[in-house]
């Protein structure tokens, strides 16, 4: 059996790594993957905790997520389409409009 | 080393390379891709880990109908790798020290959590889908009719946001 510590740590790493893409890219696309990577991170030590505690409640908590995701990523993905005809342009720092 | 240990570092060794191709890659339609691996071999661990519903769910909504999204909206835009700008001073100077400073902070917090992580054995077939879904069905019932109208609202903010203005 693998030690649910692994899981944990995996997870973690999984999650940073999220993170560093979502700070080092430019394209807002891949800035949204990045989240999802997160979430999935996220989703990994639900499952690994309700393993571990022998409860399922950490399973059903990542439906909700997967749900949410999905939802995110349906009005995330109107919102770039928007962006993208309005700047013509994918790159996050060109959308500066509220900058002084 | 017994083989659920093997199956587990070859799928996480699989995952950690899809996220690290995720943030090298250029293209985003690579990106994409990438991240479609690392979403399967998530769901080799959550089958490692018994809890073969979520791994399906995994499958068909990530992997399937999320990712599919996202290539689509990709295509749809015509995409192009990515160019390199610097425009914000303060990213360029805080944002390598900020993100190793998170980094520091949750292997901080793992270390010092680790002992207390539970490593117990524990029996299989705990998370058969019968038991999953009547938690769903009873526990969790409000929070699941939440969830449906929360998808409605977002089918419902999709179209009016991606829908062309009326001259």
């Amino acid at each position: 059996m693998v030690p649910t510590s692994y899981f944990l740590i995996l997870s973690a790493i999984l999650f940073g790594l999220g993170v560093v893409a979502f700070v080092f890219r430019r394209n807002i696309i891949t800035m949204f993957m990045s989240i999802e990577l997160m979430l999935n991170a996220v989703n990994l030590a639900f499952v690994a905790f309700s393993q571990a505690l022998n409860k399922l409640d950490g399973q059903v908590f990542v439906l909700f997520v997967i749900v949410v995701a999905a939802a995110e990523a349906a009005v995330g993905l109107g919102i770039i389409i928007l962006i993208a005809r309005n700047r013509r342009s994918l790159n996050v720092e060109r959308v500066d409009l509220l900058k002084l | 080393m017994s083989a659920p240990l093997i199956i587990f570092f070859v799928l996480a060794a699989v995952a950690v390379l899809g996220a690290m191709s995720l943030i090298i890659q250029k293209h985003p339609i690579h990106s994409a891709l990438s991240l479609i691996v690392v979403m399967v071999a998530l769901a080799g661990l959550y089958l490692l880990m018994g809890a073969e519903f979520v791994a399906a769910v995994q499958i068909i909504v990530y992997g399937g109908a999320i990712m599919v999204l996202f290539v689509f909206v990709i295509m749809l835009l015509n995409a192009e790798a990515e160019e390199r700008t610097d425009f914000s001073k303060l990213a360029k100077f805080a944002g390598l020290p900020l993100t190793l400073a998170l980094l520091g902070v949750l292997a901080a917090v793992m270390v010092r959590a680790g002992p207390g992580v539970a490593n117990a054995a524990h029996p299989g077939a705990l998370a058969d889908t019968r038991s999953l879904s009547t938690m769903l069905f009873t526990n969790f019932v409000y929070p699941f009719e939440l969830t449906s109208f929360l998808i409605l609202v977002a089918i419902l903010g999709a179209m009016v946001l991606a829908q062309r203005e009326q001259k």
